[in-house]
Order: structure tokens, then sequence, then C-alpha cells
């Protein structure tokens, strides 16, 4: 057992001898819940817009007011000529004007990106309509037009018309729309992946490519615990930012653990071993750092990022894709992440996807365990 | 003397096995899958409906619901509690709760509401799945009272969208100038990173150490090679965007390759300081990891610089990552002119004059 801690400790000096891996290693996790919570926002707020408007009247100068005063648009400015738009659009200054016409407004949006122009178009075509019903009523003299300033536009576009249907809508887990709750079990897949997966095949490459993992084989030491002290370092260093995430989306990000935090820990202790595992089979089929580095980094890191529904949703992406990410074990832990984290759903939820891990797990072990008695021999 | 260390670093870069096919498979590859994966098109959301009035009016809304395009009706049930099963599960994205008394209510007092309830851990799904669902809601109000709405407002204005330089609202047209910006940092941030590194590695760093070759020439030759590699790798992009999609620049070419020549030298030149500081290549990647991850993100390559938070805008201001995207989608789809893109000029000028000129200064012959 002494000899044991002994290689642990080895390995623990390994990793802290070379200051800068450790550094990032560690905040590594900070950084990318503050960028990836932060940074990724489809919240539209203050988008500037320029008004062409050559009557000036009345009505027009309340639609602009009333556009205004919402927390969704500033008005960049007046434009004396139609043309203006195209110079504003080029120059990248605002992405959103609109044209008054006789008995027609013309909304005209910078469809460069897709998503922000068809949002502001929305927004903008329910305030003018909320606008146009209020005044309406007002002019019938019914006077008593609910006061909608502040409410989300859609909801109260339609408020006083004749016969309105009014959606209520609730936005159920994330009330107040932030992406951080998406992202923060991402986040945990990819680090915890990140650590185990290739920080362990590339420590492991590294000893065999020095020839060090000879030296290792021959002590009395069992090869098995040999390996079980390459993992130890590794395994603490994910517990450790595991901590971190779950702290700092909790009391930064503000994205409250809904279920049981042991659901959640014993997911995680689960989705650790399993990339344990890969990490090692990595190894046991690789002779150099470089390789080891490449496997990891094309063959998980990059379908951890960009298949498992991290930040692109899985049901856009094609049918081979779709199937392709089947395979991915981090795929089913950040589902599971979710429900238990965000849903605050219990065990019965993700029974598949817990599963699917330990049945991942089993049969990664079984081939790293045929693999690795082969290269003893 | 340069040209010579020119030479060696083409037949280095020629002799491995891998590079130049990376070079070649890699903007292809980028421009052909990428688009399919990195797509926030939001499309199919699957509803689930509890129709509690079972009338003509609830039928009617319905129909036009599933009409609209953005909805397929994933589940019919008969309580709120059922359709939320199907949310836990992930069957259903959005449950729409009509009451019992929708036609009556309609009917007799004029108003009436319905739930919708969307699954919002997605906050871009959700919250425009649910401003698409209203917006259907809302135009279903407007055929209702057609006539009535005529009668208040006789003006009856109308309110027309246009999408200007991507009328269809592709959302490819919006990845695809970035991706080509995301091969250009790849191919040349990450190789120039690793190259010195690898000299240091191997040993070789050592030799040149000991000639008379000026820290200034040895960082060009470590440079330019990356530079014309940029300029291959971008036309194979274009050809790629072209033939896949299409999609040709509305502005000037020109116009692109001035700017591209100014990332690429800016981008290498950052390269060229991390692996100055690097000692193995595992560091290398990862401090190249950590600072190109912060660059992609504070961008704007998935979602608009302006509607970060402040302080993150302000960050941002450091990403020469932003200034190349804004060029290539401004210039990709709107046909911006150079004169429309001063300040990106300016800020990647003084980008490439900063990094290279850090790289030089950081560069030790002595160990």
């Amino acid at each position: 057992m002494r000899s044991f801690r002994i290689f642990v400790q080895k390995e623990f000096f390994h990793i802290m001898r070379d200051r800068w891996t450790t550094l990032i290693l560690l905040v590594l996790p900070i950084l990318m819940i503050i960028l990836f919570g932060f940074g990724i926002t489809t919240e539209i707020r203050n988008t500037k817009f320029a008004v062409y408007d050559p009557s000036g009247d009345y009505t027009t100068r309340g639609i602009v007011n009333k556009l205004e005063s919402s927390e969704y648009f500033t008005l960049e400015r007046y434009i004396d000529s139609e043309d203006e738009i195209e110079r504003l659009f080029r120059r990248g200054e605002t992405g959103f004007a609109i044209v008054f016409g006789d008995n027609r407004i013309l909304l005209i949006a910078d469809g460069t990106d897709p998503n922000t122009a068809s949002v502001l178009t929305n927004y903008a075509t329910a305030l003018i309509n909320s606008y146009l019903q209020e005044s309406a009523v007002r002019q019938v003299g019914g006077g008593a037009a609910t006061d909608v300033a502040g409410d989300p536009p859609v909801a109260s576009a339609t408020a006083a018309a004749h016969r309105t249907i009014t959606p209520e809508i609730r936005l159920l887990y994330n009330p107040s729309l932030k992406s951080a709750y998406n992202i923060v079990p991402g986040i945990m897949g990819m680090i915890l992946m990140l650590i185990c997966a290739m920080m362990t095949s590339v420590s492991i490459a590294r000893e065999k490519e020095l020839g060090t993992m000879e030296v290792l084989l021959v002590s009395p030491m069992k090869p098995f615990l040999i390996i079980l002290s390459k993992i130890v370092p590794y395994f603490t260093i994910s517990v450790i930012n595991y901590i971190t995430i779950l702290l700092l989306s909790v009391f930064v990000l503000k994205v409250p653990i809904a279920g049981s935090l042991i659901l959640l820990s014993g997911l995680s202790l689960l989705f650790i071993f399993v990339s344990l595992l890969l990490g090692i089979l990595i190894s046991s089929v690789v002779d150099k750092q470089i390789t080891a580095l490449l496997i990891s980094g094309m063959m998980l890191m990059m379908p951890a990022v960009f298949l498992s529904g991290l930040m692109f949703p899985i049901e856009s992406m094609p049918e081979v894709l779709q199937w392709l990410s089947h395979i991915l074990p981090v795929k089913w832990f950040i589902i599971a992440v979710r429900s238990v984290m965000v849903k605050g759903l219990g065990i019965s939820s993700i029974l598949q996807e817990v599963s699917i891990l330990i049945g991942m797990g089993i049969i990664i072990l079984i081939i790293s365990i045929k693999k690795f008695k082969y290269r003893l021999e | 003397m340069l040209k010579y260390l020119l030479e060696k670093e083409f037949k280095q870069f020629f002799r491995n096995k891998a590079l130049p096919k990376m070079a070649v498979i890699m903007p292809f590859m980028a421009i052909l899958i990428f688009p399919l994966v990195a797509n926030f098109e939001i499309k199919n959301i699957n509803l689930a409906i509890v129709d509690h009035d079972k009338s003509s009016t609830s039928r009617q809304l319905i129909e036009k619901v599933a009409a609209g395009g953005y909805f397929t009706i994933s589940d019919v049930a008969e309580s709120y509690a059922e359709a939320m099963n199907g949310i836990e599960v992930n069957r259903s994205d959005i449950i729409l709760e009509i009451p019992a008394r929708l036609e009556n209510d309609l009917q007799r007092e004029g108003k009436t509401t319905v739930q919708i309830s969307a699954n919002a851990v997605s906050a871009i799904k959700g919250g425009l799945g649910s401003t698409y669902l209203a917006g259907i809601i809302g135009e279903y109000n407007i055929e209702i009272n057609g006539k009535i709405t005529t009668v208040i407002n006789p003006d009856s204005i109308t309110i027309t969208p246009r999408f200007w330089y991507n009328p269809r609202l592709l959302y490819t047209y919006f990845m695809v100038p970035a991706l080509m910006v995301m091969v250009l940092a790849m191919v040349c941030g990450f190789l120039p990173a690793l190259n010195i590194v690898g000299e240091k590695e191997s040993g070789t760093i050592e030799q040149i150490n000991v000639t008379p070759i000026s820290k200034l020439n040895f960082i060009l030759s470590k440079l330019l090679p990356y530079w014309i590699i940029g300029f291959v790798v971008l036309t194979i992009s274009f050809l790629a965007a072209w033939v896949a999609y299409g999609l040709t620049p509305v502005g000037s070419i020109g116009t692109i390759y001035l700017f591209a020549a100014l990332f690429v030298l800016a981008f290498s030149g950052f390269g060229l300081v991390i692996s100055n500081y690097a000692s193995t290549l595992q560091q290398a990647m990862f401090m190249m990891f950590f600072f190109v991850l912060t660059f992609i993100f504070m961008s704007g390559l998935y979602t608009p610089v302006a509607n970060m938070p402040q302080w993150a805008q302000n960050l941002s201001i450091i990403s020469p990552l932003k200034y190349i995207i804004v060029v290539l989608r401004q210039v990709y789809l709107k046909g911006s002119t150079f004169t429309e893109l001063h300040t990106p000029f300016w800020m990647l000028t003084s980008f490439a004059i900063f990094f290279n000129g850090w790289a030089v200064l950081s560069y030790r012959k002595k160990s």
C-alpha cells in the first residue's frame, strides 16, 4: 500500500511541476463557465434602429416612442432617405430600420444573423400592433386601453382587440431564459471529459514515449495498480473541477440545483469513471503523446463540443450526425445532468441514460483489459 | 539568409505527412460539415396539445398552429400532467393548453386565455418557440377579428418585414464566412505555435541559435510560410462555399484578401508568442486552446457581441477574431467596401504589429 501511495505521489509531482498545465487545468473550468454562461446570450436588449419617416405624423411618432420605450430597442437616429439604410447596414452601425409609408410600415432587418433578425421583426411587429390597437380603442372612445407597457410584447400584442385569445407564456425550469441553464451541464461534461480522458491518455503515453513505462512495469507493483496510480491524480482534479463548476454555477451564474445533489454527484462520478476508462483505452492503443493528444482531441473533444448538444441543438442536425451522437458518452451525461440539475427530476427519469453510461463503461473496461494484457506480454 | 530559412520551412512543411493534407482537407471539412452541426436554427419544435374545449374554435386554432411550419404535434394529451411527462422525457418542447370554455368565453366575453408552457432549459428553443406560438395565436386573433379591426382602425396599416442580404434567413450564410475565419485561425494560429516548440523539443533550435541569424529573420521565416498557407486555405474555403452553397462574396475578393492577410499576420504572430513561452508541445496546445477559446467566444461567432453584457463587450475589443469575422460577414453578405471598414482595419493592423513585435522581442537566443 505504501508503494502505491508513493506512485500516486510521483504522479502528483509530474502534474504540479508543470505550472502552466496545472494552472490551466484549474482555471479552465472557471473561464469556460464565465465565457459560455455570459457570452452566449440570445437575449435581445437595446438594439439600435433607424427610422425613415417622411410624414412625421402623430401615429408614426407614437410608434417610434413605443419601440423606444421597450427594453428591446433604442433609437439610433432618424434618417433622411431610404438609401441611407444601406449605408448604415453596411457599416454595421445598426441592423434594423423602420420605413413609414402610406398605410404601410416596412420593417427592414439585416438578415446576416437570421435568429436575431427574426426575433427583432417579431418583437417590432407585436409592439406596433399593440400600439395601433391601443390607439384604435382610444379613438373609438373606449379609453380604457389597458396599460401594457413593460409586458412581453407578444403577450400583450392584442390585449385591446375585440375578440382575443391571450397567450399566457410560462417558461418552465428557466423563467428568465438564461442560456447558462443549458450550458452548465454541457461544460461539466466537457471539462470532465477533457481532464479524465485526454490528460490520462497523454500522461500514460508520455511514460511510454520516454521509455519510463518499462521501468514502472518491472517494479514489484502490479500493472493494474500502476495504472490506478496514474488515474488517482486526474480523478482528484476532476472532483475539484466538478465542485468548482457547481459552486460557480450556483453562486455566479445563479443556476440552482433543482434536483438532488447526491444523485447529481453520483451521476458525475459514474461519468468520471467512464471517461477515465476511455483515457486508459486510448493510451493502450497509442505510444506517442501527440497521437494520444490528437485522438482524444479529434475523437472525444471535438464531438463533445459539437455533437453532444452542449451548444447546438441535436435535433437540428442531419440524421447521420444524430445517430453518430448516440455513441458519445458525454451526450447521455449532459441529458441526465440537465434532467437532474435543471429540471429537478429523480432517478427514475434518468434510468435510460444511466444504464447506457454503465453499459458503455463495461464495454470500454473489457476492451481495455484485453488490450492492456496484450501490451504486457 | 531569409531565403534559405524559408526554403527550410517549406521543405519541412511538405515533408510532413499530415500537414499539407490537413491544410487542404480542413477547409473543405469545416465548410461542408460544420454548418450542418453548428445550427441554431429552430425548426420542428415538438408541440404537445391539451385541448379541454374540443370545440370548432379550438380545432381551428390547432390547425392554424400546425400549419405554421414551425411546429410538429408530438402529443395530444388529456391533461396537463400527462403532457408534462412528455416534456420531462424530451418528447415535446412546448405545451399548448386550451381551457374548457375557450369558444364559450370568446363569444360571450370576447376574451380568453390559452396557456403556453415551454421547456426553457435551452433558452433559444424555449424563447423562440413560445414567441412563434404566441405570434401564430396573434395572427389567429386578427383573422377572427378581421372585419371589426378595420371598422375601429380605418387606416388598416400593414406591416411588412424585409430581410436584407439574406432574404431566406439561411443560417448557413451566417456561419460560413465566420467558419472561414475559424479555419484560418486553426491553421495559421496553431501551426506556428507548435512549430517553434517542436524545434525546442527536438533540440534543433539550438542549432539555429548558434548561427548569426537575426531574431527578426528567424521570426519572419516562421511567419511567412503560414501567411502563404493562409492564402491557400482561404482560397480553398471560397471554393468550398461556392461549390456547396453557391455562396460568393457580394463585395470584392480583394478586400477580403487584404483583411485576411492582416489577420493571418496578427494571429500567426500570436501563435509565435505562445511558442516562445511554452516549453513542451502539451503546454503550447493548452495555452492556445485556452486563448483561442476566449477569443472565439468574445468574437460574436455564435451570438452578436451587442447582446452580451457590457463587461464582455469591453473585453471583446481584445479579440482579433471579432474584427475579421465582422469583415468577412460584411463583405461576403452585404458587400461592404474598404471605406466602411476602417475600424477593423486599424485594429487588425495594431494587432499584427503588437503580436509580431512581441514575438521578435520575446524570442531569446540564450537559454
